[in-house]
C-alpha cells in the first residue's frame, strides 16, 4: 500500500508542476527554487507532515520534501539552540543530500566526459 | 522609451506569436510526468522500506533514500541517460531529488574543461545554487517568525 | 569607374559582379543524416572534431572549412587578402582561435545567426572596392558550445518547447574574388563553377535591428521574423523588384513558426512570398524524424546550406537570381537575465547566375 501512495502522490506533484512548466515561461531553475521554498512554507504551517506520513517517499523525494526537511531541521535547531539554531538548522538538515550531490558529482567529473545530446 | 502605440503593437505581436506557436500536449506531458515522477518516488519508497527493515530509524532511512537516489541520478547523468529521462518525463524528472542531483552533476561534468576552481568549483552551483540559497533563506525567515512567536508564547 | 552605387535607402548595387570563387561546408553527424547530408563536403562523426573541448572543436571546424574553401578556389592562405568570420560564442572565440592559425588578416564579426550575411556583405564591398583580390567569408556554430553559452550544460535533463530550434553543428565558408572562378578542370581545385556558369553577388541590403519587444528566447523564429520581413521589404523597394524577380528567397533559420510569421507579416505589406520562400533551418533537418522541433539554427545553418545546397544550383543555372537572408537574434545571457527583449537582424545578399 505504501508503494501505491508514494507512486500516486509523487506522480501527482510532478504532473502539477508540469502545468507550471508548460503554461508559464518559468525556467526549470526557477521552478526548483519555488518548490523548495513552498515546501518549507507548507511544512512550517503544518500542512506537509500529514502528507509525508501518508505518502512516505512520494512526499519526501520531490523537492517540496527538501523544503520540508529544511524546516524540520530549522525548528529542531531553534528549539535546542535558540537564535544560533537559525543559522545551523538549515544546513544540518540538508547536509546529507547536498554533500552527496556535490561529492558524487565531483567524482563523476573525473570519470565522465561531456557528451552530445541525442 | 517605446510609446503606448508601440507597446500596443508589441503586445498584439506577442499574442499573435503565441497563437500560432504549437505546444506540447499538456495532458500527455502530465501523464508522462506522473509516471516518471511516480516511479522515482516508488523507488525511493523501496529504499526507505529496505533501510527500515535493516533497522534504520525514520530519519536515517530518509537520508539513505536521498543518498542512493542522488548516486543513481549522478551515474545516469554521466552515462548520458538522465537527459533522455528528462526529455521524456519533464517535471517528472525535474521535481524529484534526482533532478537536483542531475543539475549538479551535469554542471560538474560540462565545466571540467574550465578547470577545478573556476570551472567545476564555481559552475557546479549554476542551477543548484539558487535552490540551496533560497531553501536556506526561506527556512531561516520562517525560523525567525517561529522564534518570535515562541518568545511571545504563541507557540509552545 | 565606381565599384557600386547606393540603391534606395539601405542597399548597395555592385556595378561589377563580385564572384564567388568557391564554397565549402563541413557539418556534424546529425546534419549529415539530414536531407542535405550528401551535399556537404565533409561530415564529422566526432562531435569534438578530434579536440578536447567543444570550443576547440568549433574552432577546428571553422578552420578546416576555411582551408577547404581556399583550396577549392585553387589558392593558398597567403593569397587571401583578408577574412571576415564569426560565430555565436562570447567574444567570437571560435573564429579568433580558428582563423588565428591561418595567418590571414582577420576581422571578427558578431551578427548572431545572421553572421554569414554580414560576412558576405562586407566581403563583397571589400572586393568591389578593389581592396582585395580574394576575400574569405566564414561562419560556424556548434550545438554543444551554443547550449553551454546560451542555455544549460548538455547533461541537464530538460524538455525543449516545440518552438525551439536545434543549433546546427556546422560551418560554411566562401572565397569572394574580383575575377571569375578558375576552370573546373584545374588541378587540386573544385571551384564554384559549372561549365561557364558561376555565382556572383550583385547587391546587398544591410539589415536594421528590429525590436518587437519579444522576450521568448526559446522562440527564435518569433524574435527574428520581423527583421527578415523588414530587410526583404527594404530590398524589394530599394531595387524596385517584386518577389517574382527572385527564383527563391532563402531565410537563415526562422524555422516553422518564424516562416509562418514572416509570410503573414509580408502579406500585411501586400508582398506575397509564399511561392519563392525557403528557410535553411527547414532544409537542413527532417523535423519529423530528427526531433528538431521548429528547425535548425545557428550561423552554421545558413552558412553550410548556402555553400552546399544553394550556391551550386546557382552556378548550374537552376536559379537565376536568389536572395539570401540570414537572420540573427541579438541576445546574451546577461541581457536575457536583465529582462531585455530579443531584437532581430537580417542581412540580405543578392546572388545571381552568371555566364563567363
Amino acid at each position: 500500500m505504501d508503494y501505491i501512495n508514494a507512486f500516486w502522490v509523487g506522480g501527482a506533484i510532478c504532473a502539477l508542476v508540469q502545468i507550471l512548466l508548460d503554461k508559464t515561461k518559468l525556467l526549470p531553475g526557477r521552478v526548483m527554487v519555488l518548490l523548495v521554498c513552498s515546501g518549507a512554507v507548507l511544512s512550517s504551517i503544518g500542512l506537509y507532515q500529514p502528507l509525508a506520513d501518508y505518502a512516505g517517499a512520494g512526499a519526501s523525494v520531490p523537492l517540496l520534501g527538501f523544503g520540508h526537511l529544511l524546516w524540520k531541521g530549522m525548528k529542531k535547531a531553534i528549539d535546542q539552540q535558540g537564535i544560533l539554531g537559525l543559522f545551523t538548522g538549515g544546513f544540518t538538515a540538508c547536509s546529507a543530500g547536498v554533500s552527496a550531490a556535490l561529492i558524487f558529482s565531483w567524482i563523476a567529473s573525473l570519470i565522465f566526459r561531456p557528451k552530445m545530446k541525442k | 522609451m517605446p510609446t503606448s502605440e508601440q507597446l500596443k503593437k508589441q503586445k498584439q505581436y506577442q499574442q499573435y506569436v503565441k497563437r500560432i506557436t504549437p505546444s506540447h500536449s499538456l495532458p500527455l506531458n502530465m501523464t508522462k510526468a506522473f509516471f516518471t515522477g511516480g516511479l522515482i518516488c516508488t523507488l525511493g519508497q523501496w529504499i526507505l522500506n529496505a533501510a527500515a527493515s535493516l533497522g534504520a530509524d525514520k530519519e536515517t532511512a530518509g537520508s539513505w533514500c536521498s543518498l542512493l537516489l542522488i548516486l543513481l541520478s549522478v551515474i545516469l547523468t554521466g552515462l548520458n541517460i538522465y537527459p533522455e529521462i528528462g526529455k521524456f518525463g519533464g517535471a517528472g524528472a525535474l521535481v524529484p531529488i534526482t533532478g537536483f542531483a542531475n543539475s549538479v552533476a551535469a554542471s560538474a561534468i560540462e565545466f571540467q574543461t574550465e578547470g577545478q576552481v573556476f570551472g567545476i568549483g564555481c559552475k557546479i552551483f549554476t542551477i543548484a545554487g539558487p535552490v540551496i540559497l533560497y531553501g536556506i533563506l526561506s527556512s531561516w525567515g520562517l525560523g525567525i517568525v517561529y522564534y518570535i512567536l515562541k518568545l511571545m508564547g504563541v507557540i509552545l | 569607374m565606381k565599384p557600386g552605387i547606393p540603391a534606395g535607402t539601405a542597399s548597395i548595387e555592385f556595378l561589377q559582379p563580385v564572384y564567388i570563387e568557391s564554397a565549402a561546408s563541413i557539418t556534424g553527424q546529425k546534419e549529415g543524416q539530414g536531407p542535405l547530408g550528401n551535399l556537404f563536403d565533409m561530415v564529422s562523426e566526432d562531435p569534438l572534431f578530434g579536440t578536447k573541448t567543444w570550443e576547440a572543436a568549433e574552432s577546428t571546424l571553422q578552420k578546416e572549412t576555411a582551408s577547404l574553401a581556399i583550396g577549392k578556389a585553387g589558392l593558398t592562405a597567403p593569397d587571401i587578402r583578408m577574412v571576415f568570420a564569426g560565430d555565436l560564442l562570447a567574444q567570437t572565440i571560435a573564429s579568433s582561435f580558428g582563423i588565428a592559425e591561418m595567418d590571414i588578416p582577420y576581422y571578427g564579426l558578431y551578427g548572431a545567426c545572421s553572421t554569414m550575411g554580414e560576412a558576405l556583405s562586407l566581403g563583397a564591398m571589400t572586393v568591389a572596392a578593389g581592396y582585395g583580390e580574394h576575400v574569405l567569408c566564414a561562419a560556424s556554430s556548434h550545438f554543444a558550445t551554443a547550449e553551454k553559452e546560451f542555455r544549460f550544460p548538455l547533461g541537464y535533463g530538460n524538455q525543449r518547447p516545440l518552438s525551439s530550434t536545434w543549433t546546427v553543428t556546422g560551418s560554411g565558408a566562401c572565397v569572394l574574388g574580383s575575377k571569375p572562378p578558375v576552370p573546373e578542370d584545374q588541378k587540386h581545385a573544385s571551384p564554384m563553377r559549372y561549365k561557364n556558369g558561376c555565382a556572383v553577388i550583385t547587391g546587398i541590403t544591410i539589415g536594421k535591428l528590429v525590436d518587437f519587444g519579444f522576450k521568448d528566447s526559446l522562440n527564435m523564429g518569433g524574435c527574428m521574423a520581423p527583421a527578415a520581413c523588414s530587410t526583404i521589404a527594404q530590398n524589394l523597394s530599394d531595387f524596385g523588384r517584386t518577389p517574382k524577380d527572385y527564383d527563391a528567397v532563402f531565410t537563415g533559420d526562422l524555422g516553422m513558426i518564424g516562416q509562418q510569421i514572416l509570410l503573414d507579416l509580408l502579406s500585411e505589406k501586400n508582398i506575397d512570398l509564399h511561392s519563392v520562400h525557403q528557410d535553411c533551418g527547414l532544409m537542413i533537418y527532417d523535423n519529423e524524424t530528427q526531433d528538431t522541433h521548429s528547425g535548425g539554427s545557428g550561423c552554421g545553418c545558413s552558412a553550410s546550406v548556402l555553400a552546399a545546397a544553394i550556391l551550386p544550383e546557382i552556378a548550374r543555372g537552376t536559379w537565376k537570381r536568389i536572395l539570401f537572408v540570414p537572420t540573427g537574434a541579438m541576445l546574451s545571457k546577461v541581457s536575457y537575465n536583465e529582462g531585455e527583449s530579443v531584437p532581430g537582424i537580417a542581412h540580405a545578399v543578392v546572388i545571381e547566375h552568371s555566364e563567363i
